[in-house]
């Protein structure tokens, strides 16, 4: 991991530990647990978007693979670790499902092969109603547990989500830098890296894809597990193409390609619409105005834009084919 | 299975299959000119219809010119979304530009709901309700408009697109847009027009279809998957390809929930479009490579 990486690091865990001693009202203390299964799920789509170049509209599916799967083992009276774990293995089997076909497709048509999967799961969620309870969701999921220690309290789910998140950005960090990382790194974008040159030199491309695939399918299956037995209740309005899109906002609006970036993004995404709430009717005119702002302003993300103008400093900023001019 | 019951499948599956080859046909202009993958293709939808219910309900308005006036002012909404939010960003990633037109959905929604509320609204049939019965099949007049008016709206674009030189030039921005702009093409005006005509056409479908589904604010993004779905099915950026595609996958989700499960009925048009992903990436009628 680089030092300043290293730094940043330690800076988060002490703010995820200093932040419970000043703020003990609990509607902010759940803004902040979501904010952290964001993040998770921010972070593992910054893998795939910002390093391996793959857009992916199916994410919100995972996150409901996690969180039905949750729900549903806990119903039925199995103890919670196993409902995560079971989580993770269905959402292994559906990514390779979805993934080994599409990931062969690149921009536009993986964009759309992802929609048309995320859907399916969606519809998935909707009509099997037996196991899902249709439409109207699932209310009354247990608290989670393990061993005798019962999560009760927001803040017990804060500390939760967040040292999930803490592992999982540390993973993350890490992986950028091992020799999995390095060769995702090669065949990213046009300009910095290249598929055919990293092909030529015996990277396997496609492997690699899908590996970085499943592996932020894993991370939403993980998030979507905290979700259901924070939230209590789950509805398949929570994971459709939506979500799966204010996933991609929150790396876009961070900065892609940066996992910083990903975390700030998760962080103002879920801020805003409670920030919002004030406005009552005029909140999505005023949300699509805020994002249309800093998508046209500060097309690099937030990250970057805040960096610049506090320490005037020029980072490498990792963009996708900047020699092409579109739309203009 | 009788014949009357196959024909009325039929003919509803060809409605919904022409507002999806409309949407579709607009959505693969933009992304021919622009390689935009237009989110809010939708919305121009439900604008269309809305902004009808207006001009028809509220100030009495005769429905032909309803219809114009709201074709126009759905246009100039798409013209001033090109200037002003996606040409200055045109540089920026394709992602980037996938987030810029949905924050442009979600503005439109929103406005949608502040002008309009979230009842859903009907706009009555363009000549009476009385259904027609052809072959043991029952059609509302509605359905012959639709029919009638996408007949007329092919003729126009055929016309448009091959005899005048507004058309070729705007063709020839597609294929090439360096190319056509050392013709002296104005290829950046040209981008303007391609998205009034795809807000247009949009508004168009919505106007029809709005006496047949209800149109209300919150429509557009299912809309707008199955137009993006038509515009693959068919092949991303084939004018062809998306009106087939949209007619294609209509007829099949008419079949879809008559014969198997009208519950699963999306789900076909998802897979349809996996399966052509996987095994034809460019789509039906495109060759080249995905």
């Amino acid at each position: 991991m680089k030092r300043e990486d290293l730094f940043l690091f330690l800076l988060l865990s002490a703010i995820v530990f200093v932040v419970p001693l000043f703020i003990k009202n609990s509607y902010y203390i759940s803004i902040l647990v979501f904010f952290g299964i964001n993040a998770i799920m921010a972070v593992g789509l910054c893998l795939l978007l910002g390093y391996s170049g793959q857009i992916s509209l199916a994410h919100a599916g995972f996150f409901g693979i996690g969180a039905y799967s949750s729900a549903i083992v806990t119903m039925h009276g199995l103890p919670p670790i196993v409902g995560v774990a079971i989580g993770i293995i269905l959402t292994i089997l559906v990514a390779l499902t979805i993934g080994i076909p599409t990931l062969r497709l690149r921009g536009h048509y993986l964009g759309l092969a992802t929609i048309c999967a995320g859907e399916v799961i969606f519809i998935c969620f909707k009509e099997m109603d037996s196991l899902t309870g249709g439409p109207s969701g699932l209310p009354d999921i247990p608290l989670f547990e393990i061993g005798s220690i019962v999560l009760t309290k927001p803040i017990h789910y804060y500390y939760m989500a967040w040292i999930l998140a803490l592992a999982v950005i540390y993973f993350s960090l890490n992986l950028v830098n091992t020799r999995i990382g390095r060769a995702v790194l090669s065949f990213r974008y046009k300009p910095v890296g290249s598929e055919d040159g990293a092909l030529s030199v015996g990277i396997d491309v496609t492997r690699y894809r899908i590996k970085i695939f499943v592996l932020s399918t894993i991370f939403c299956s993980l998030a979507g597990s905290v979700y259901a037995h924070f939230m209590s209740f789950i509805s398949p309005e929570n994971f459709d193409l939506n979500f799966s899109t204010l996933l991609l906002i929150m790396i876009v609006v961070g900065g892609m390609g940066s996992i910083w970036g990903a975390i700030w993004g998760a962080g103002i995404m879920t801020y805003l619409p409670e920030l919002l709430r004030a406005f009552k009717d005029f909140d999505t005119l005023i949300y699509g105005g805020i994002l249309i702002g800093i998508l046209v302003f500060m097309p690099e993300g937030l990250r970057v834009c805040f960096s610049q103008s506090l320490f005037g400093r020029f980072s490498i900023t990792r963009r996708g084919n900047q020699d092409q001019k579109r739309g203009s | 299975m009788d014949s009357a019951m196959i024909l009325q499948f039929l003919v509803t599956g060809l409605t919904n299959g022409i507002l999806y080859a409309i949407v579709a046909f607009g959505f693969t202009m933009i992304f021919s000119a622009t390689e935009i993958f237009n989110f809010a293709q939708g919305e121009f939808v439900m604008l269309g219809g809305l902004l009808a219910v207006t001009f028809t309900q509220s100030l009495h308005l005769p429905i032909f010119i309803s219809f114009v006036a709201a074709i126009c002012i759905v246009a100039l909404i798409a013209g001033l979304m090109q200037r002003f939010i996606i040409s200055p960003a045109a540089t920026t990633s394709f992602v980037t530009l996938i987030i810029i037109t949905f924050g442009i959905a979600i503005f439109l929604r929103g406005l949608a709901m502040f002008v309009w509320g979230k009842n859903p609204y009907a706009l009555p049939a363009f000549s009476g309700e009385k259904p027609i019965a052809i072959f043991g099949a029952v059609i509302t007049p509605q359905v012959l408009w639709i029919f009638g008016i996408a007949i007329v709206l092919f003729l126009i674009l055929t016309f448009f697109y091959t005899k005048t030189i507004y058309g070729k030039a705007m063709l020839a921005c597609n294929y090439n847009r360096d190319s056509a702009r050392l013709m002296g093409i104005p290829a950046k005006r040209m981008v303007t027009f391609c998205f009034m005509l795809s807000g247009a056409l949009g508004a168009v479908g919505g106007v029809i279809i709005a006496p047949v589904s209800m149109t209300f604010y919150d429509q557009g993004l299912a809309v707008g998957i199955k137009g993006f779905v038509a515009a693959g099915v068919g092949g991303m950026g084939s004018p062809a390809g998306a009106l087939v595609g949209g007619l294609i996958l209509g007829v099949v989700e008419a079949f879809g929930a008559g014969f198997i499960s009208s519950a699963y009925k999306d789900i076909m048009a998802m897979i349809i479009l996996i399966l052509v992903l996987c095994f034809k990436p460019t789509g039906l009628f495109r060759t080249g490579t995905g």
